[in-house]
Order: structure tokens, then sequence, then C-alpha cells
């Protein structure tokens, strides 16, 4: 089970003096279950890469294959992979069109042609799944406030119970408390229904708490695609395409640098804690006895 | 004479239900005083729905008090006769970068304010030289704005500003639409004016990496003012910014967490350096 | 299919038809388009082309460029020299069934033809030429005249400054939302035109209400900027015309007599 790049190669504009390559040569596999993030600084092919995962964009060359399946192919149900590999843009709210949430929710699923009972217990699954409020469902989605238009906006995707979710910026324009909520329940939705969950992002904050792998795009090229602590021990070459490290990491580098004796592969504040702590105690165990 | 003064705000409106009745009456903004002087950044950080961006919308007469006044440079806003003048001394920049660029050419809109304004021709044009030199824009002079990058859309929307020759520039969340690097390229913009111009800055946001660099740090919850200090004395509260849905820097936080683990450090930091500096000397 | 459509659009280049006034742009393509419906011989129709054809040269915008504004009103013309060449009653030289097609009618459709392309091809020329900016303000310049009978000339030239500066953006934003849509399963080509029409509703309400929401930040955008009507306002590039300007007018004022001389005397 899973999603394959082999080669894929896009390039926009073709034929035109605007031609440019927005992806080259890109080899990916995506497995169920996993939980991947993308960064990039804009405009260097995490959007374009995204959209090839579920055919709204055709490479130009190259190949991708669903589950073995090429998606090219002519007898490929293409509505049937958009079914399976949800994804949700920059500012998902946006695309919400109907009179309640609910309705809105439900229009995957009736999109799936599939009965009506089942669509709504889809849709009610989903909207629990976001964690919205039950008393709000007849609501308009346009009175909410952000993060729960946004909230429903996920639901709308996730009611077509897809094996995959990809999900652009799913945080952004969201306060902290919001920001945290929204990848909360993502972190669960992976976690308890085992949907993979593709993760585009610029904070390298969240990046890396959340994923498990992290993939960096630069100028349409896949340039690392390892575990969020290897990629970011590379944070010189990462500033070098306009990305950082999490904070965290050059407070550490700070504390090494003078002479303070701590690992600096540290991604989140509770490590580095520990960290400290560590090297804290065996300094005063040593200080007791000298 | 101080260059803002808020004096004691509310600001109201009626929330409405689908069928138009009147549900509530709201208070965004509920005793406000704030005074500003010339020359200082400020900044009023509140999570969303704090009322921080509705009391930013009443600094150049967009929205008037319920009750209590503001006076920009004396002027009270209630009054129409200033909504100009106001308008002119505190300019104004929004979220949303492609919804307040109103020229299809990048130099054509910086000279929009000023055109409004009735400035003479050759003044219009030697004010948009000198403001899109002031955000490093000057390059993309003749560019159509569609085509440039979120960041430096906005640095346009600030060189628009700029060239009404404002003595404060209010920013509402300026960067929470932008990618990293535009977000840099923003601030560092809006530092340059405060310290090159001596512009007063106002800067509206729910980031706390935007207000380090601020004199003043006003924090706003259910539309009230419920901290304010020096971001030092701000942060130094991690639980009390916890509780308000904010964040504090990483260095502030690590202290605070080594703090609670019965390690001897103060949490009056803000940089790397300063913690580093603390943990050092526990050696 | 958007992108198809090259009527409006700006072709930047550095032709000395670029950088005439708009004004005298605008009036030349008014005066071109009149001289179409004066002009009926095939000598008035011979001055029009030399007239375009180096219009056209002068601009440095590439011929086919210019040609594929056509496209659009390809059908339009097939229609109406369809209509003229089978219904014109005069000398007839074909007749099958109801239809005949007579000498007058084959006249008619060739100079209707002639006019409907050449009335495209003047005035896409003008827009090519001229940037959407210098073309508002020529028309808000032009028509000045019209304030003393209240026609609010300053407000309409606003809104054609701010829809050609969003049309872009909103076109941008349509395909997202269509590729938004897309991902949620809906299928834009598919079905009878009932469903077709049912299924632009999630397209066409997520783009109203973000225009709505634009529109409002846009208008509190330009009242922060101190925008109060048109009273008072400077111009940071006002319109002045240059010795160049007025060598066209000459030209366009011999055309002019040319085309009508070639009516009263031909």
């Amino acid at each position: 089970m899973s999603i394959k790049l082999e080669h894929v190669t896009y390039l926009y504009g073709q034929g035109t003096v605007y031609e440019k390559y927005a992806l080259k040569d890109i080899n990916l596999e995506i497995k169920k279950g996993d939980f991947i993030g993308i960064a990039g600084h804009t405009g260097s092919g995490k959007s374009t890469l995204i959209q090839h995962l579920n055919g709204l964009e055709k490479a130009t060359s190259g190949k991708i294959t669903y589950d073995g399946q090429d998606i090219y192919a002519k007898d490929f149900d293409l509505d049937g992979l958009r079914m399976k590999v949800g994804l949700t843009f920059q500012y998902p709210e946006y695309q919400l069109f109907e009179a309640t949430v609910f309705e809105d929710v439900c229009f995957g699923p009736k999109n799936q042609k599939l009965p009506k009972e089942e669509i709504e217990r889809r849709a009610r699954e989903a909207l629990q799944l976001v964690g919205f409020p039950e008393e709000l469902y007849e609501k308009s989605p346009f009175q909410l406030s952000g993060g729960q238009k946004r909230r429903v906006a996920i639901a709308g995707v996730l009611a077509m119970q897809p094996d995959y979710l990809i999900l652009d910026e799913p945080a952004a324009g969201l306060d902290p408390i919001g920001r945290t909520e929204i990848l909360e329940q993502i972190k669960k939705l992976h976690e308890e229904k085992g949907i993979a969950v593709i993760l585009v992002s610029h904070s390298m904050e969240e990046l890396a708490k959340y994923v498990d792998r992290m993939i960096v795009m630069n100028q349409g090229e896949k340039v690392f695609d390892d575990t969020p602590k290897k990629v970011f021990s590379h944070y010189k070459e990462l500033e070098k395409i306009g990305l950082s490290a999490p904070a965290i990491t050059y407070v550490m580098e700070e504390l090494k640098q003078r002479g303070f004796p701590v690992r600096t592969d540290f991604l989140t504040i509770e490590e580095a804690k520990e960290e400290i702590l560590k090297v804290l105690s065996r300094k005063s165990k040593e200080g007791n006895n000298a | 004479m101080s260059m803002i003064k808020i004096k004691d705000v509310i600001y109201e409106y009626l929330r409405k239900n689908e069928l138009g009745e009147v549900e509530e009456t709201v208070q965004a903004v509920d005793g406000v005083t704030i005074d500003i002087e010339k020359g200082e950044i400020v900044a009023i950080l509140g999570h969303n729905g704090s009322g921080k961006s509705t009391l930013a919308k009443h600094l150049n007469g967009i929205l008037k008090p319920t009750k209590g006044a503001i006076y920009i440079k004396e002027m009270d806003t209630k009054d129409e006769k200033y909504l100009l003048d106001i308008r002119q001394t505190t300019g104004m920049v929004f979220q949303n970068p492609d919804n307040q660029i109103i020229g299809t050419v990048v130099e054509e809109d910086v000279a929009f304010g000023p055109e409004n304004l009735g400035i003479p021709t050759s003044e219009i044009w030697e004010r948009v030289e000198k403001s899109l030199e002031a955000v490093h824009m000057t390059a993309y002079r003749e560019h159509s704005p569609n085509k440039l990058s979120g960041g430096q859309k906005q640095r346009i929307a600030i060189a628009g500003v700029v060239a009404m020759e404002p003595e404060c520039i209010v920013l509402d969340e300026p960067t929470a639409m932008l990618d990293p690097v535009g977000r840099k390229d923003v601030l560092d913009a809006v530092m340059e004016l405060n310290e090159k111009k001596n512009i007063t800055i106002i800067l509206i946001t729910h980031n706390m990496d935007e207000v380090v660099f601020a004199d003043k740090v006003y924090v706003m919850d259910h539309g009230k003012v419920v901290l304010k200090g020096t971001p030092r004395e701000i942060f130094s509260n991690v639980e009390v910014m916890k509780q308000y849905g904010l964040e504090v820097p990483v260095a502030t936080e690590l202290a605070y967490w080594l703090k609670k683990e019965g390690i001897d450090i103060s949490t009056n930091i803000l940089t790397k350096e300063e913690l580093v500096e603390q943990l050092c000397q526990l050696n | 299919m958007l992108r198809d459509i090259t009527i409006g659009q700006y072709y930047p280049s550095d032709s000395s038809l670029h950088r005439f006034d708009p004004r005298t742009k605008i009036l030349g393509t008014m005066i071109f388009v009149l001289s179409l419906f004066l002009g009926k011989s095939m000598i008035a129709y011979g001055f029009a082309t030399i007239f375009l054809v180096s219009a056209i040269k002068i601009s440095k915008v590439p011929f086919s460029f210019i040609v594929k504004g056509l496209k659009p009103i390809f059908i339009l013309l097939i229609f109406s020299v369809t209509i003229n060449v089978l219904f014109t009653p005069g000398e007839p030289i074909f007749s099958w069934w109801i239809f005949t097609i007579t000498k007058q009618g084959i006249s008619l459709a060739f100079f209707l033809a002639i006019r409907l392309i050449y009335l495209i091809l003047g005035s896409s020329l003008m827009t090519f030429t001229t940037t959407p900016t210098a073309l508002t303000d020529g028309l808000e310049r032009l028509f000045g005249f019209l304030k003393i009978i209240k026609v609010p000339v300053h407000e309409i030239a606003m809104m054609m400054a701010i829809a050609l500066r969003f049309i872009p953006i909103l076109t941008e934003e349509l395909e997202k939302i269509m590729k938004a849509q897309a991902a949620r399963g809906a299928d834009f080509n598919r079905g009878t035109l009932k469903e077709k029409m049912q299924g632009l509703i999630p397209i066409m309400v997520p783009l109203f209400v973000s225009a709505i929401r634009r529109s409002n930040d846009l208008a509190m955008a330009m009242e922060a900027r101190c925008y109060h009507g048109g009273d008072g306002r400077t111009k940071m590039k006002p319109l002045v015309y240059q010795k160049r300007d007025y060598i066209a007018y000459v030209i366009l004022g011999i055309y002019l007599i040319v085309m009508i001389g070639v009516q009263i005397f031909l």
C-alpha cells in the first residue's frame, strides 16, 4: 500500500517564456500509515508536489503509481484516487459553500454517490473526528470562527474516508491555541485511524514535533528525505535555502559552543530540558567528587 | 504631547442572528487606556478574538469608540474634520497583502496615498522614490504587484503608507499570511523605518517572535489589557502568558521549565545568549 | 480556457504606439471604428486596411497574437455571415428550397465580416498597447465633461481600474477553488446541463464570498490611505500631450477626411 513517484518532472508554462521546472526528477514513496512533513521556501515546488499525489496536476514526465497501479493509465479511476488521497489547500475554509456545516461536509461523500444514510453517517463521523461541537452542525459555515471553519473544511475531506490526508499549511493564520488544537487533532487522526498524513508547513517547530519523516524541497528538487532529527542536523544547508532548524536547536548549539557539554540533536523543549538537567547533575556529581 | 492617547475606550457591536434580530451586545474593546509616545515601538499581543484588531482600527478613525476617546496628536478621531489629517498621521497596513494594493504597477500603487492628499506631481515622484528605497523595493517599481511574493507585496503596502509621510504606522497582523522569509523582510523594514525616520510603530500580532524588539508590549484578552510592560517583563510571566493562549520565546520557556525542576535560574530572559550566559554561570 | 481570451490584455513592448497618450489612442480607435461604418466601397476598405496594418506594424505586437483575439467572436462571425448570405433579398445567384443566395447577400456578408473583424482588431490593438491604468486615466479625462451632467466619471474610472487589478487575482482564486472542490470529488464536466449548472454552485458561492471579503478589505485600505473621491486628487502620471500625439491627430484627421471623401465622391 503506497503512493510511489518515479522520476516525476513537471514543467510549468511549457513552451512560453515563463517555462520553469516546478518539479525535477522526484523519486518518492509514501506508505500507508506514514506521517510525513514537507518543508520548502515559497515556490520550492511543494504545492505542485502535493497536487501530483492525488492527480490534480499531471506530471510532464515520470510515473506515479497508487498501490502499484499507474494513475496515468487510461482505465485508472482518477475520481476514486481523489477519494483515497484527500487534500486540503491553504486556507481551506475558502471552499465552504453550503448553507449549513453539516451539508458542506456531506459534499464529498455525496459526490461518491453513496446512500443517504451512509453520507450522513460519514459526515457525522468526520465532524466528530475533528472535534467539532454537535450543536453547531446546523449553523452556516460563514458564521464560524477561523479555527472552526478550518475544522469543517478538513472534515469535508475526511468524510470521504481517505487513506491519505494531505494538508497544505493547515494551521496558517491561526493563533497559537488554534494551531496546537488543529495539529493535535491531526495527530490523533493519524494515531487512531491510521490515516497517512502529509503535512506541509513553514514552521520547523511543528514539523519537528509531529512528523516521523521530513521531505525538504528546493527549486523543484527533493534535497532531503529523512527523519527530522537528521534533516535538522544540516541546519546550515537549510538556512541557505531559506529554511532553518527549530529555535531550540540554536539554543543547544550556542550552549555547546560556550563549552557546555550538551548534545545538540534535540528538537523539542522537553528533550532539551532533560539533556540540560542530565548534564547539570553529572557536573554537580563531578563537583562533589572533586 | 502623546503621539496617541487611547482613553477608556469601549467598543460595542450588536451580534445578530440569521433573522437579523439582535442576539447580544459584544464588547470587543472593553475599557482600554494606552498612551503612546513619538518614536516608540509598541506591540499589542493577543489571540484571535481578543479585540486587538478592533482596537487597531480605531487608531485611524475606521472605527469610532462607543465610549471613551482616542486622540492622535490631540486630534479627536470622532471629529470628522480631522479625519484626513488623522489618516495621514497614522498610516495603516493590513493582514492580506493582495487586498490593499490598488495600483496595477508597483510605483503607481505607492503613489495612491499622496495622490489622494493632493501632493504636486513632482513631489509624488520624489516620495515614491524614497518610500520604495526605504523598504528596499526600488528594483520592482515597474513590476506588476501580482508577480511579487507575499513579503514583497506587504513591503509595497508599507511603502504606500510611508509615501504619505506619516508619523506613526499601525500594522495589523502584517505577517500572518507570509512565510518565514517574507516575515523577516517585513519586520526588518518596519524596524528600519523606526530607526531611520523615527516613525512610531504599533504592531498588532499573536506571534511572540515579533514583539521581542518592542519598547512596550500590551497583552489583550477579552477586550481588556491584561498585561503591560517591556517584552522582558511580559514574557517572564510564562504561566500567565500560556493562560492567555500565547507563547513565549524558546529561551524564556526553557528557563521556565528548568526553574520548575529546581535549577537556580531567572526567567527574566529573552534571548538564547542570555540563557546560555546564565547556565554557564551555574558551573 | 480563460487564458485564451486576449481582448483587454496588455502586451508590453516599447513601440511608438505604446508611447502615445491614451486619449490619442482612444480617439484614434473611435475614428477608425466610425470610418468602418462610413465606407461601403472596396476603396474605403482598402484605406482602412492600410490604416490598420500600419498601426499593427508600428505597435510591434505579433500579428498572430492579435489574431488570437478573434477566437471568441468566431461563432458570432459565422452566424451573422450565414444569416446575411441566406436571407438578403436581391439578385439571385443560387436557390435551393427556401434559401436563396443573392449577390447583395454575399456582398453584405463580406462587408459585415470585414467590419466585425476590423472592429475587434482595432480595439484590441488599443488595449494591447495601453496599460489598464493609462486606459482608465484616458477615459476619465476624455469623458470628464460628463461630470457636468452628474455622470460619476471618476468613480467609474476607479471601478474599472480596480476591476482590472483584481481580475487576475480572482482568476487564480477560481482555479484554486475548482481544484479544492475537485479534490472533494466534484466533477464539472459530467452530467446533464442541469447537473452542470448545479455543479457551479460549489465554485460560485466561495468565489462571491471571497470577492465580497476582498472588496470590504480594499475599501478599508483605500480609506486608510486617505481616499475620498476624485476631488482634490493629483496624479503621479498626469496625461500631457506630446508632439507625437499632435502628429497622430493630424494623420487621423487626414484619414477621416479621405474616408469621408471616398464615401461622397466615389
